[in-house]
């Protein structure tokens, strides 16, 4: 293929924010733009990287705790650029670790106080227990969104996002509202593994989309065998929470 | 010793139990509610004490190792043969052993017990001697955190009287064997040639890390082609082995390192070797069962760190590869793990079967990597998929890869066809 479109995608602290397979969900972005005929660039950023210039998609994913004591600091250094990218429409997927960062704040069982860099309106608190299983939520843009949660922060959001989908089956966001997950412009924050992608190539295709038109104007997507992708779907639908 | 009335019920119903088939664990259940220090009063009877062997990966091979390489050494050995590595587990298996009185005719015990639990059976069983195999990614389902995991692992051995022997390339162990008196620690190890073979879950990204200096090893692996090479004592020692997987021949370092421990001065090295070239895998554990004429190698997959060594000791060259996937509680439900596994290993030979509860997950996996896959060779009824696997790769050597639940279903099939051995 010789186009000559490219895309670059940004996967923060690759090294330590990777800890549930979320390294799926680069991979898809990855695949699914090159299927769609674009050459298709990977960034690893982690901590003191001077961040690249020409960010197309930005993903980040899940840690350990201590792999998020090991990035705060870096991630709020970065914190006015990725709001920057935000504000100009840069689509980004945040997953657990990093979606509760990207937000105001996350709050220790202790009553430690973890500062987010504010990108979305959304509070985080640490639960009595983890938050764990086969989760099925709803979204009309995406139609089923089927993942695994695995968390002990509650999440709440502002006025200032709106969810990802509403809960079908499973905890979501704080196992007390119906939401799951944080949308603010092209900004997704959610609390899915799975890896989230691979199974919902739906959101894959809009951050894809998403960044195509914002760089080139323009977007053609092109027929993908999606067969495996959709009874991966089917089957997951059936099992235990 | 325990309580008389507590031997002879718990005795009567491991018998009906059989008679009933199945349920190895039950009578263990049965005999823990009516005496509480059941196990810890009958181990306490043992002259050496009890042996602890935990760990994300290799407890089950590297227990059968230790066990075999004591009784090398003149020791009468009990253990949890059965892979049930819970209390109750243990407590079954003590069942078959003692006699009326409950007396157990062992020098020692070797268990081999899941980490949440070893957690619990220290406190009222420490044990003499431990061995921590490794700390990765694994049932995060279920512990949360790998952190979570070493700090059960931290207490196993904090609770260790004698020697705790400890993988020195594993950073998080390394940092509980830091807080130990050092003369309560034992290392084993890898030779810098071999570290590449080793990725761990911190080195998923960004290449390896900068190492600490590393402790001494008593036991180091120096080589594992045909034959294996331990540097032991300033000598190397080489031995052919039955063994399959650079990752079992580690564990073979584990188990020769520990057995050092527990027998000192007084060891008998070439016996020790000797035996160590004759062990044969645990059951799945790169079991190798001959179906029509041709090998079927069962490995085992649990977690990224596992999947990602065994692709790396298994030549896909000449074998039709099958991968079986589950997600019942003893596989783990997520499937994110599959995400941190790389499969371009695959792509010139493919993969012929895919099966499992989760093989479209599994397919969904391949294909992004490449790796081509029929979609009528995905089947989740593992039964159906083992036929066909069967069926279509009749003259050619087979290795299925399988979560544990797929393991255990996948050997009840291949009983039909060829000789398994029953795990007692």
């Amino acid at each position: 293929m010789s186009s000559a479109k490219s895309l670059t995608i940004v996967q923060l602290y690759a090294r330590d924010m990777n800890i549930y397979g979320d390294n799926g969900n680069v991979l898809v972005l990855k695949k699914r733009a090159e299927w769609y005929g674009y050459d298709v660039r990977v960034i690893e950023y982690n901590p003191n990287d001077e961040f690249p210039k020409d960010a197309d998609i930005i993903v980040g994913g899940g840690g350990q705790d201590s792999g998020q004591d090991i990035i705060q600091a870096d991630l709020l250094r970065i914190g006015p650029t990725l709001k920057k990218l935000a504000e100009d429409e840069t689509p980004m997927l945040v997953i657990c670790g990093l979606y509760q960062l990207f937000g105001k704040f996350f709050k220790t069982q202790d009553g430690h106080v973890i500062n987010g860099i504010g990108l979305l309106d959304v509070e985080t608190t640490a639960g009595p227990e983890r938050l764990i299983g086969n989760i099925v939520t709803h979204s009309e843009q995406f139609g089923d969104i089927i993942g695994y949660e695995n968390h002990s922060g509650q999440t709440f959001l502002g006025s200032g996002v709106a969810p990802l989908g509403t809960i079908v089956r499973g905890a979501g966001n704080n196992g007390q509202d119906d939401y799951e997950g944080a949308r603010y412009k092209n900004v997704i924050g959610s609390y899915l593994h799975g890896s989230l992608l691979p199974k919902n190539p739906a959101i894959a295709d809009w951050l894809v989309e998403q960044a195509a038109v914002r760089k080139y104007n323009d977007f053609t997507g092109a027929a993908v065998d999606d067969r495996f992708a959709t009874l991966a779907r089917e089957h997951a639908l059936k099992r235990p929470r | 010793m325990a309580k008389p009335y507590s031997v002879l019920m718990g005795k009567a119903v491991r018998y009906l139990a059989r008679l009933r088939g199945g349920g190895s664990a039950l009578p263990g259940l049965f005999v823990e509610t009516i005496d509480k220090s059941f196990v810890a009063d009958t181990l306490a009877q043992l002259p050496q004490g009890v042996v602890l062997v935990s760990g994300t990966n290799g407890k089950t091979t590297t227990t059968k190792m230790v066990v075999e390489l004591l009784e090398s050494q003149g020791l009468r050995v009990f253990t949890n043969r059965t892979g049930s590595n819970f209390s109750r587990g243990v407590a079954a298996a003590l069942l078959g052993e003692i006699d009326a009185r409950g007396k157990l005719r062992a020098d020692i015990a070797v268990l081999e017990l899941d980490e949440a639990h070893a957690v619990h059976f220290v406190a009222t069983v420490p044990p003499r001697y431990s061995l921590l195999l490794n700390v990765m990614r694994d049932q995060l389902d279920r512990f949360g955190e790998i952190d979570t995991t070493a700090g059960m692992l931290e207490r196993i051995a904090q609770a260790t009287t004698h020697t705790v022997v400890v993988n020195r390339e594993d950073a998080r162990l390394r940092a509980i064997a830091n807080k130990l008196p050092a003369k309560n620690t034992r290392y084993f190890g890898l030779d810098t040639s071999l570290r590449k073979q080793f990725p761990n879950d911190d080195e998923l990204h960004g290449g390896a890390r900068a190492q600490d200096s590393l402790p001494d090893a008593d036991v180091l692996l120096q080589s594992a082609d045909r034959d294996a090479a331990f540097l032991i004592d300033d000598n190397v020692v080489q031995t052919a082995l039955k063994l399959r997987g650079v990752y079992n021949i580690f564990n073979a370092a584990a188990a020769l390192a520990l057995t050092r421990a527990v027998v000192g001065e007084a060891i008998d090295q070439p016996a020790l070797i000797a035996k160590l070239a004759t062990i044969e895998p645990a059951f799945g554990r790169g079991e190798t069962l001959t179906v029509g004429g041709q090998p079927c190698e069962l490995v085992l997959v649990k977690n990224p760190a596992g999947f990602r060594l065994s692709l790396q000791s298994f030549d896909p060259a000449g074998y039709a590869t099958m991968i079986a996937i589950n997600d019942n509680y003893a596989d783990g439900r997520d499937m994110s793990w599959l995400w941190d596994v790389d499969f371009t290993s695959l792509q010139e030979q493919s993969v012929a079967e895919v099966s499992g509860v989760r093989a479209y997950d599994m397919a969904l996996r391949l294909q992004y990597d490449g790796v081509a896959v029929a979609a009528l060779h995905v089947n989740t009824d593992l039964s159906r998929g083992l036929d066909s696997f069967l069926t279509h790769n009749k003259n050619t050597p087979k290795r299925i890869y399988c979560t544990y639940t797929a393991m255990l279903a996948l050997r009840r099939e291949l009983a039909k066809f060829t000789t398994v051995k029953e795990v007692v």
